[in-house]
């Protein structure tokens, strides 16, 4: 009984912040500007197959990456001395309490033709490369603003793993090959599955890095969405587009939180 | 029996500019049951570490066969480890885990699979293979722990309390199935324990440790019988400690009174320590013994009564089959064969 009172504000607020704003968007997809039902808004994504399937390639590709590189440091951090450990911490998350948008434009800035790499290849008298509004551009922005999120997961889960458990394994003849494989990996999955989808759905609904990095050049489903909201006023096909979207995401979540719980389940 | 397969020479071993270990020499011979007793927070666990691997010693050697093995990993090292707390995979259920090492040698699926369900059923835990290790109890863990190590047959099986966590008749049921093992393999076990009882009966050697040093060596009996001080008769079994004078050779003084001995060469009015076990002393009738004492508790434990007896200056620990009621006036007569001289250790009086 105790815990359904409590429960009670957070059921207020996600009724009025995400149960209320979830019909809204479900209305404004199945309905034309009059007010009345239609399909039209559905049937008109098919035009932006080739933005979505863009959309999930940049964020499996920045996810992938970040995989790797986010791994490679969370290891690197679990095995630090205890102070390193908090050093590093702060200076993961330090980046994340200035606004994404600020970032991303510094990000730009430093990109640019005429900015701070490229000057620096000028100087060595090596000719300047082509770095901002690229796939390239967008991708690093991607992992340079969601990396935090791939490795305090993974960290955590590497932090609790016993080194007991480690030494067990090299006594009975694994060589640190086999120590990974067989036992560091599998025992840190939770950590890699919440990172996954971490990473991947903030990179999928992202239209601030693609905009400011890609120059238009790269299009998501992202941008898609904010320009029906704040250029075309269509407000009908952005929310049938968010619909969708939203339904990716969740099948994501499903799929991966489903195996998080699953190797939980073996590990606890 | 008599080739040397582990030697330890001059082990030292400092954690944090504190030593833990100190000029430790041992040899553990081929076969044999060594066992390394002694009390919490003595180095047992840090020698075995160092057998095993885990621990380089800041000094001193390790041979195994005749080679030196400071430098060789843990994962080449022929010996295998019952860890003190399990550590066993928490990903894995039983079956895989006991499958590890026999895995990582890349043996033969049928041979892993005979392995296994023979040696389920030898720590008694058949049809639990498909568990997982969390939903056992202490006891199944560290049985699944045994199983895991003695699947692979090593040459040397490190044994870290591995019993701590069963129950009296379980413990001893696995105290004479590893026993059973340990002889039917021709495996060298080296065994860690805190009880002196367990130690005593599975042992062909006993090591007796306190402080990082080795106070003695030597076969279960002897060390019960000739403790090389008053640690060791303090530590293996009950004993009466007191404080007494070495009169000369063959005579010595404790508890006021004068006693013959076996013992000589401690000079003459020497303080040294005196032991003798609660059960090599005689109840007699009062003034018929060397001293009188007055029974203060009794309590009956199976075979004889324990008796605590007051005399002027000691209070004595008998065990004897005679029953005499609290409050009556008893003798004391002790043997000279029963009674141990000690040097005084510093440290070591209590
Ligand atoms: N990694 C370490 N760092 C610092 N000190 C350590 C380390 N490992 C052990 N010690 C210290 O070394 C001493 C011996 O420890 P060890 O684990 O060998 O004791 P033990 O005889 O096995 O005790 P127990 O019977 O309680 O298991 C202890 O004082 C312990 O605190
Ligand atoms: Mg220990």
């Amino acid at each position: 009984m105790k815990s359904r009172v409590i429960a009670v504000p957070y059921v207020i607020w996600s009724g009025i912040f995400i149960i209320v704003p979830t019909l809204f968007v479900g209305y404004f997809a199945f309905t034309d500007s009059n007010g009345t039902f239609t399909l039209e808004n559905i049937s008109k994504i098919g035009k932006y197959a080739n933005v979505f399937g863009r959309s999930i390639i940049y964020a499996a590709v920045a996810t992938v990456l970040c995989l790797i590189f986010g791994y490679l440091l969370a290891y690197f951090m679990a095995h630090l001395k205890e102070h390193q450990k908090s050093l590093c911490l702060v200076l993961l998350m330090l980046p994340m309490w200035i606004n994404l948008v600020l970032r991303t434009q510094a990000l730009q800035n430093i990109l640019m033709d005429n900015g701070i790499i490229n000057k620096l290849l000028g100087f060595l008298n090596i000719p300047s490369v082509k770095l901002l509004d690229t796939s390239f551009s967008v991708i690093l922005g991607l992992i340079y603003n969601y990396l935090p999120f791939m490795v305090l997961p993974i960290f955590t889960s590497l932090e609790k793993l016993d080194n007991k458990v480690i030494e067990a394994a090299q006594d009975l003849g694994a060589n640190s090959v086999n120590v990974f494989t067989k036992i560091t990996l599998p025992l840190s999955m939770p950590g890699i599955y919440s990172g996954i989808i971490m990473v991947f759905i903030p990179c999928l609904s992202t239209f601030v890095i693609s905009e400011k990095l890609g120059g238009g050049k790269v299009y998501l489903i992202g941008n898609v969405i904010n320009d029906m909201f704040n250029q075309n006023y269509n407000f009908n096909v952005g929310a049938a587009i968010s619909l969708v979207m939203m339904l990716i995401m969740i099948v994501t979540l499903v799929i991966f939180g489903f195996l998080d719980d699953e190797t939980k389940e073996g590990i606890l | 029996m008599d080739k040397v397969i582990i030697r330890l020479q001059n082990i030292h071993i400092e954690f944090d500019d504190e030593t833990i270990i100190e000029n430790l020499d041992l040899d553990i011979k081929d076969k044999e049951f060594v066992t390394l007793l002694g009390p919490s927070g003595c180095g047992k666990t840090t020698t075995l570490r160092t057998i095993a691997g885990f621990v380089t010693p800041d000094r001193g050697d390790i041979l195994f066969d005749g080679v030196r093995i400071n430098d060789l990993p843990p994962h080449k090292r022929q010996v295998n480890t019952i860890f003190q707390k399990y550590a066993l995979f928490p990903h894995l259920n039983v079956y895989d885990n006991i499958a590890f090492g026999l895995r990582i040698n890349k043996k033969p699926k049928d041979e892993i699979d005979e392995k296994i369900h023979e040696i389920l059923e030898i720590v008694n835990l058949k049809g639990y293979h498909r568990r997982s290790v969390d939903s056992l109890s202490g006891g199944q863990q560290q049985r699944v722990a045994i199983a895991r190590a003695l699947v692979n047959n090593p040459r040397v099986l490190l044994l870290d309390e591995p019993l701590g966590a069963l129950d009296l008749k379980l413990r001893k049921e696995m105290q004479i199935e590893l026993k059973r093992i340990q002889k039917q393999m021709g495996i060298t076990f080296v065994y860690v324990t805190h009880d002196q009882e367990e130690a005593l009966t599975m042992s062909d050697t006993v090591i007796v440790m306190k402080n990082g040093l080795i106070q003695q060596i030597g076969k279960p009996k002897d060390i019960y019988d000739e403790p090389a001080n008053a640690f060791v008769a303090d530590f293996i079994g009950e004993s009466n400690i007191l404080d007494g004078t070495m009169i000369h050779d063959f005579l010595v003084n404790f508890d006021d009174a004068e006693f013959v001995c076996v013992d000589k060469g401690f000079g003459e009015n020497t303080p040294v320590d005196v032991v003798v076990r609660p059960e090599d002393i005689e109840v007699c009738e009062p003034d018929k013994g060397a001293i009188n004492a007055v029974v203060k508790i009794v309590t009956f434990k199976g075979v004889h009564y324990e008796m605590i007896a007051q005399s002027k200056n000691f209070s004595w620990k008998i065990h004897s089959t005679q029953y005499k009621p609290e409050g009556s006036q008893i003798g004391l007569n002790i043997i000279p064969e029963y009674i141990h001289i000690m040097k005084k250790e510093a440290g070591t009086a209590n």
